[in-house]
């Protein structure tokens, strides 16, 4: 364990330090930030009526929105000159939202993903090879910092070019990958292909996240990676991956609950849900500096165990990702929106779009999107040629927009489902 | 004179065009002269029908992507060259074609193509300087 006397605590020596990191964030958010002083006043709660874990709910939740609309620094706690790094993901509308890092925000990371690797069971004499995009998606960076700090060898490769990190990994003798788990399946094609020996990889454990999977996905890595599968958990808002992560019994996450503490709750009543129930996860982050978050929703569905694990953790474990309780897709570790999708659509002149999001994994386990899009008198034309240009027009722009490639297909007119209200916008083929 | 081409937008699966045909039919509408145009995933059927007004109608209503386009029904002679004498004019005239397509019966001696121009207006004001004729609209739709 790489900090064996927290993660070993008993709980009411956790909650001790938890209640008195609470009382210390809210009031810091409370004194330095515009938007949760409003927020906590509307919702008529003062940092003064925070004296214990009990109180928790009295606070107002925070989403994604809320960052999004104080886009890009307004939710910062720490004075500009201390932030050293920003961290930036898509938000809902096409607009990014941005996270900042103080120097102890960037220890306290690499803290967080020494504890998930040690957790894994990868240690000072691993050679880690990063698969993450590096810059300023949090998967690359944050398992670099954490990595070193652990002791490990990191070879810090970004992601793509699939022939060369199969060339690395067996040249370096890799023993631990670092990816999202549908670039891990993809490798491990690549590296079928390749013609080299099995024998000649030396990996031993992969840690795989920022995209949801299956039991039946890790299971066919772990056979043709010849490793072990660990679920690492994270998201940009609350600080990247490290959040919490499986240890190589693989029965949960364990959550990092000094520095973030998870809650469950029904999303539609926002009530808290007891131990052992599946609803949203919600996160507070304790110690924070730059951009603390009271009550982050997640919009993942999880449920959380307090008993201790066999590995000795008394760490409170949080089941594997189970869905999502809106329509965010994750497509190569990159948030999809389907509502980014329709901004550019009305953009190209599409009055009333109706359109749908699919999303598949290949026979080589790539995440695909093909966005389907009913055509319209603002699409068509008598001209093939034309209807092509618009396609491709509207493919050029869902892309950058989004930051991933995608197929765009037209299709006739009322042939896509609607439901009552809410039109069916997402399918999710992929078995997660 | 400009004829009235009914266009429709179909995805490439089995049985979409047979579902215009059936709907056109079932309402009286007689195709004069169709082209189909595709690509892996879709293609665009152009009519020349008897009343294109009605037809586009009664495309709509069964929930057809349709447009209407203007185009020219050039009397073409029919024997060796007739469609070189059209296209030469043409390419003088530096008029570019979208697409064209012939009609499946004629009219007299002279065979019926149908041409989507650029530029149907300066190609209108072409083919009379070259006396090329030009089958009427309602006649057309009539044939």
């Amino acid at each position: 364990m790489w900090n064996g006397e927290i993660e070993t605590l008993c709980r009411e020596q956790m909650r001790e330090i938890q209640t008195e990191r609470l009382k210390s964030v809210v009031r810091r958010c409370y004194e330095k930030v515009p938007h949760y002083r409003e927020a906590f006043d509307s919702f008529g709660v003062h940092p003064d009526d925070i004296r214990s874990l009990d109180d928790l709910v009295k606070l107002p939740f925070t989403c994604k929105n809320d960052l999004r609309d104080h886009y890009p620094f307004d939710l910062f706690a720490a004075p500009k000159r201390d932030i050293v790094r920003v961290h930036a993901s898509s938000g809902t509308t096409g607009k990014p939202i941005a996270v900042g890092y103080t120097h102890a925000d960037i220890e306290l990371w690499a803290e967080c993903v020494a504890r998930s690797l040690a957790c894994a069971g990868v240690t000072s004499d691993d050679i880690i090879q990063i698969a993450y995009g590096y810059g300023l998606f949090t998967g690359g960076l944050g398992l670099h910092y954490g990595a070193e700090k652990l002791g490990a060898t990191v070879v810090p490769i970004s992601g793509g070019n699939t022939k060369r990190q199969v060339m690395l990994m067996r040249d370096f003798g890799v023993t631990t990958l670092a990816c999202t788990p549908s670039f891990g399946a993809y490798l491990a094609e690549e590296m079928k292909d390749s013609g080299i020996p099995e024998e000649d990889f030396k990996l031993r454990v992969g840690i795989f996240g920022a995209e949801p999977w299956s039991q039946s996905m890790r299971r066919e890595i772990e056979s043709k990676l010849n490793l072990c599968a660990i679920d690492i958990y994270g998201l940009t808002e609350i600080l990247g991956p490290g959040v919490s992560c499986e240890c190589p019994y693989q029965c949960g996450l364990h959550v990092f609950e000094d520095h973030f503490l998870p809650e469950i709750i029904d999303p539609d009543t926002e009530e808290p849900l007891p131990e052992g129930e599946i609803g949203e996860l919600v996160f507070t982050t304790l110690t924070k500096e730059a951009a603390p978050v009271i009550r982050f929703r997640t919009r993942d569905l999880s449920r959380l165990y307090y008993e201790p694990c066999a590995c000795g953790r008394t760490l409170v474990r949080m089941e594997r990702i189970l869905g999502r309780t809106d329509d965010m897709l994750i497509i190569r570790g990159v948030n999809v929106f389907p509502s980014q999708v329709e901004a550019v659509l009305l953009s190209v002149g599409d009055v009333d779009p109706h359109y749908q999001l699919i999303a598949d994994r290949s026979a080589r386990h790539m995440d695909d999107l093909e966005i389907r899009v009913e055509m319209s008198e603002a699409l068509f034309n008598d001209e093939i040629r034309k209807i092509e240009d618009v396609e491709v027009h509207i493919r050029k722009e869902i892309e950058s927009t989004l930051g991933i490639s995608v197929k765009v297909k037209l299709v006739e007119p009322k042939t896509l489902p609607r439901s009552e209200g809410k039109a069916k916008r997402v399918v999710d083929r992929r078995e997660l | 004179m400009k004829v009235k081409q009914v266009s429709i937008f179909l995805e490439n699966r089995q049985g979409r065009l047979a579902a215009v045909t059936k709907a056109l039919g079932s309402n009286e509408i007689n195709i004069r002269a169709f082209s189909v145009a595709d690509t892996a995933d879709f293609g665009v059927v152009r009519l020349i029908v008897n009343d294109p007004n009605r037809a586009c109608d009664i495309l709509r209503a069964n929930g057809f992507m349709v447009t209407m386009t203007d185009v020219l029904a050039v009397e073409v002679p029919d024997k060796p060259g007739g469609l070189a004498y059209i296209l030469e004019i043409l390419q003088k005239a530096r008029l570019n074609i979208e697409y064209l397509y012939a009609f499946v019966e004629k009219r007299s001696d002279n065979a019926l193509v149908i041409f989507r121009l650029e530029d149907i207006d300066t190609a209108l004001k072409v083919f009379e300087e070259n006396n090329v004729s030009l089958a009427p609209s309602q006649e057309v739709y009539q044939l």
